[in-house]
């Protein structure tokens, strides 16, 4: 359609605009997501107090009563979702009755050793992708592509796990340059820059595993991307420009070649999180992913929703922040929603 | 002067390509000021050979013989580094699609700022200044807007307008215009070749313009070149050309050029109508997508009402964004529309839903405007024109027996059945386009600017078919185009429309030779090469 009136907002409103909708919209699916994972739990076979009633080696109805009463059990199913929901709105995620700790308190505990897992990874991930992408398309055809191309499949070929394993046998213990399991130095107590230091060697293993499995999909699509863009109709106006070649790599092609790069980071962003479950088991990284471990073979319901229930906050945030990204670097989407 | 000479200039096509040269044989000078025309079809190697002057030609194509002189300077063979001071410098570039030839994710003010970084001119701020009086100079209506808009902010004619500023931006000696007007209106069509026009005379710039149409070449050429198959068949001044044409092939593009030619209107029998349209309206609102997003309303077909006859054919006649495509689409529902009444034999198809929908969509069928888009690239023309039978349930042996019928209806062989669309040329696809359009022996063919993809020969041959087939098949025909040309030739009568309405409808002698609205005259004042077209007639009355 001729648009014969130049409409040149900047577009700040709109991303603002933008923001608020989809923080409306992620609210109401947190809610779906919560009462999803709540009746799916519910309906699994099995009582939770009958489970702690065996545990604890007493079986009389009196105590299974009690018990009931005590963690809410004996009210109809929809009194207790909604008390459940009553809470988690106010970040009360109920009570471990293993840990005999609040869920909300251990997930506190363990979300930022996960975030700094799971964000460096996939920052790191992202731009070694993204570079390594672009260098494969500049030889397109030739061995520094196949070289590129190999590495980064056989990376995402490898199962994460075993990555990992192999990992912690060449660097920690055959060559024993990086600690190979833990957050930090056990009984050191280091303190300001030492501690972040430490924190820093112990978490290289665990992030580089998980960067590069993800890492050659960024590769692939970039690549890709970058192949596709080069044939556009702009790249030529550029060159009829007398622009040289670098410039037109960078400000022309790689910018247009990222869109949907971004668009994949954002739904990768989730399968990072289920990444780090393997990750932070196989590293003993004290994250919500090895709390999620521990508390499925433990049957330690509260804390498998409160994990879930988290992770898919996390997962809603990271696609917030990716579609932010998208809306801000492409203004046809900017000043068009 | 003499400022840019091409000698026994050769390209050679990748190996494996359906010939050995894009282009051979080449010779030809340009002088300064001068504009030349290179003309010829799809695949002639006129774009191919202009390419090669600004050493950008597509990956695997080479040149591989001869000489390109620019300014006593051989160029053909100067290293990247060695071409990049040309390159928009001394010889510049503007292109097809305006859309597609800018950067969308890139300020209009800093593609053009681009072309002096490129080659190390002005200051950062005298950049802006110079691509604000560059905007003003080729015309954009609020240039301190247009800097800072994005490509798709503006419409067709302004970013032809960015483009052409863009490649001014260092005062080249050289403009190379590849069809640079085919995808715009008419209207801006002749807006554009008349800046161009202009800069050659303020600047002394000289011009390569590559196009398919004579009616453009008309316009504005001081010399052309004629080319087919990667080889020059008739070079010659304008008049020359024009006028007295040499080769059989020149002549023919000239003969395929449609005509405004007076025409004696064909009263279709006036019975019962079998297609009523009335108080046709449809609204688009974008950027409600979001709880907090504005709305914006575009109200593209306000209270259109028109009948169509047995046997008749209407023409839709309009500029882009006048909804003349979105009156089609509403009558074959592709689009619901939000009010009015579409009267299929009596039946009202516009509040249908299911099978009695399914059921009257067959006898209203439609060809699209891109023969590459509209057919599925990974089905092959069997199941293209098959498809639709069986589903209406005939059995698969009728249904393929039927297709190979199609098949020859329109000129194809029946070989095609097994070969995938991406090999057949532009024409072919536009007629098995239409044979998938006519599988359903529909009453009524809707064609949405089934045409204007085409190039100019190609095109009379379709125009022919599809008039050809009407008769024979008495169909009645909605020809919705911008390209009044068109409509001259093929229609009955003809419905102007302006920004969703109808400005005025009517025979189509009257519409096109005396029409009553100021829109339509405006149209078609815009007609390019009627000078021409009359100094033709005149040559021809005296042979």
């Amino acid at each position: 359609m001729a648009r014969t009136d130049l409409n040149t907002r900047t577009g700040a409103d709109s991303v603002i605009r933008f923001i608020l909708g989809r923080l409306v919209k992620a609210v109401f699916i947190l809610l779906a997501i919560l009462v999803f994972n709540f009746l799916l739990i519910h309906a699994a076979p099995g009582d939770p107090a009958a489970v702690m009633a065996g545990e604890a080696g007493a079986a009389d109805e009196k105590f299974l009563a009690d018990l009931r009463t005590r963690f809410g059990l004996d009210q109809p199913l929809y009194v207790q979702l909604f008390i459940y929901i009553k809470g988690a709105v106010q970040f009360d995620l109920g009570y471990s009755f293993r840990q005999q700790m609040s869920v909300a308190e251990m997930i506190g505990d363990r979300l930022p050793a996960t975030l700094l897992l799971t964000g460096v990874a996939f920052v790191l991930s992202l731009v070694l992708g993204v570079a390594a992408g672009v260098a494969a398309s500049a030889r397109q055809g030739r061995w520094g592509d196949t070289i590129i191309s190999t590495f980064a499949l056989l990376f995402y070929a490898t199962p994460l796990f075993w990555v990992a394993l192999m990992a912690t046998l060449v660097f920690s213990v055959w060559l024993g340059w990086l600690p190979g399991f833990g957050y930090s130095t056990i009984g050191a107590n280091y303190t300001g820059m030492a501690h972040v230091l430490d924190v820093a060697k112990h978490l290289v293993l665990p992030a580089s595993t998980l960067g590069l499995f993800f890492m050659a999909i960024y590769m692939r699509m970039t690549r890709a991307s970058m192949l596709e863009v080069s044939r556009l109709d702009f790249v030529k106006t550029a060159r009829a420009k007398g622009l040289k070649r670098g410039v037109i790599q960078r400000r022309h092609i790689l910018r247009n070649a990222l869109l949907p790069v971004i668009t994949l980071a954002g739904l990768q962003a989730g399968q990072i999180f289920g990444g780090a479950i393997l990750t932070e088991t196989v590293f003993a990284w004290p994250g919500i992913g090895r709390l999620m471990f521990e508390a499925i073979n433990q049957r330690d319901y509260n804390v498998i929703l409160g994990v879930f229930y988290i992770s898919a906050a996390m997962v809603l945030l990271f696609n917030l922040i990716t579609d932010v990204v998208y809306v801000i670097v492409d203004p046809r989407i900017r000043l068009t929603t | 002067m003499t400022l840019l000479s091409i000698r026994d200039l050769a390209i050679a096509l990748p190996v494996g390509a359906d010939r050995i040269y894009a282009a051979q044989n080449i010779n030809f000078d340009l002088a300064a000021g001068e504009i030349l025309c290179i003309v010829g079809e799809s695949g002639s190697g006129k774009s191919m050979s202009a390419n090669a002057v600004m050493g950008l030609l597509p990956e695997g194509v080479k040149p591989v013989k001869g000489n390109i002189t620019f300014d006593g300077r051989e160029i053909l063979g100067l290293s990247e580094a060695e071409m990049l001071p040309l390159r928009g410098g001394r010889i510049s570039m503007i292109f097809q699609e305006p859309l597609s030839a800018l950067n969308p994710l890139m300020r209009v003010g800093a593609q053009i700022a681009e072309v002096f970084e490129a080659h190390g001119a002005l200051s950062k701020s005298e950049r802006r200044d110079r691509a604000l009086k560059l905007l003003e100079e080729v015309g954009i209506p609020d240039p301190q807007a247009a800097i800072r808009a994005y490509p798709f902010q503006l419409s067709g004619g302004q970013r032809q307008r960015v483009m052409i500023a863009m490649a001014l931006a260092l005062e080249p000696d050289i403009l190379i215009a590849d069809e640079p007007t085919t995808a715009l209106d008419v209207t801006t069509q002749a807006q554009i070749l008349k800046l161009i026009e202009d800069l050659r005379k303020s600047r002394g710039m000289a011009v390569i313009f590559i196009t398919h149409d004579f009616g453009v070449v008309a316009d504005i050429a001081d010399r052309v070149i004629v080319m087919q198959k990667g080889e020059i068949v008739e070079t010659g001044t304008a008049d020359e050309v024009l006028l007295k044409p040499q080769h059989a092939y020149t002549r023919a593009l000239i003969d395929a050029i449609p005509r405004l030619v007076q025409r004696v209107d064909t009263e279709a029998d006036q019975g019962k109508p079998l297609l009523t349209v009335e108080n046709l309206e449809k609204t688009f609102s974008t950027g409600a997508g979001s709880l907090f997003g504005k709305r914006r309303v575009v109200k593209a077909v306000q209270n259109v009402s028109f009948e169509l006859f047995a046997g008749e054919t209407i023409g839709i006649v309009g500029e882009s964004g006048s909804g003349k495509s979105t009156v089609g689409r509403c009558i074959v529902r592709l689009l619901d529309p939000d009010a009015g009444r579409v009267l299929m034999d009596g039946v009202d198809i516009s509040h249908l839903a299911g099978a009695e929908l399914r059921d009257q969509r067959r006898k209203l069928q439609m060809i699209f405007q891109d023969p590459y888009s509209s057919l599925n690239p990974r089905a092959r023309v069997s199941r293209i024109l098959t498809e639709g039978l069986i589903a209406f349930g005939t059995s698969k042996d009728a249904a393929h027996a039927k297709a190979c019928e199609l098949l020859e209806m329109v000129g194809l062989d029946a070989s095609a059945m097994k070969r995938f669309p991406h090999e057949f040329s532009g024409g072919q696809r536009q007629r098995i386009g239409i044979a998938r359009a006519l599988a359903l022996d529909p009453s009524i063919i809707i064609a949405d600017e089934a045409v204007s993809a085409l190039d100019v020969s190609i095109q009379a041959q379709v125009l022919d078919l599809l008039a050809e087939l009407k008769t024979r098949l008495n169909l009645s025909m909605l020809f919705i185009t911008h390209d009044l040309r068109v409509a001259a030739r093929i229609c009955d009568r003809i419905i102007v429309m302006q920004k969703g309405k109808i400005v005025e409808a009517g025979p189509v002698s009257k519409v096109l030779h005396d029409p009553d609205s100021a829109y339509t005259r405006s149209l078609l004042d815009a007609i390019p090469g009627q000078e021409y077209e009359r100094a033709l007639a005149l040559a021809e009355a005296e042979v």
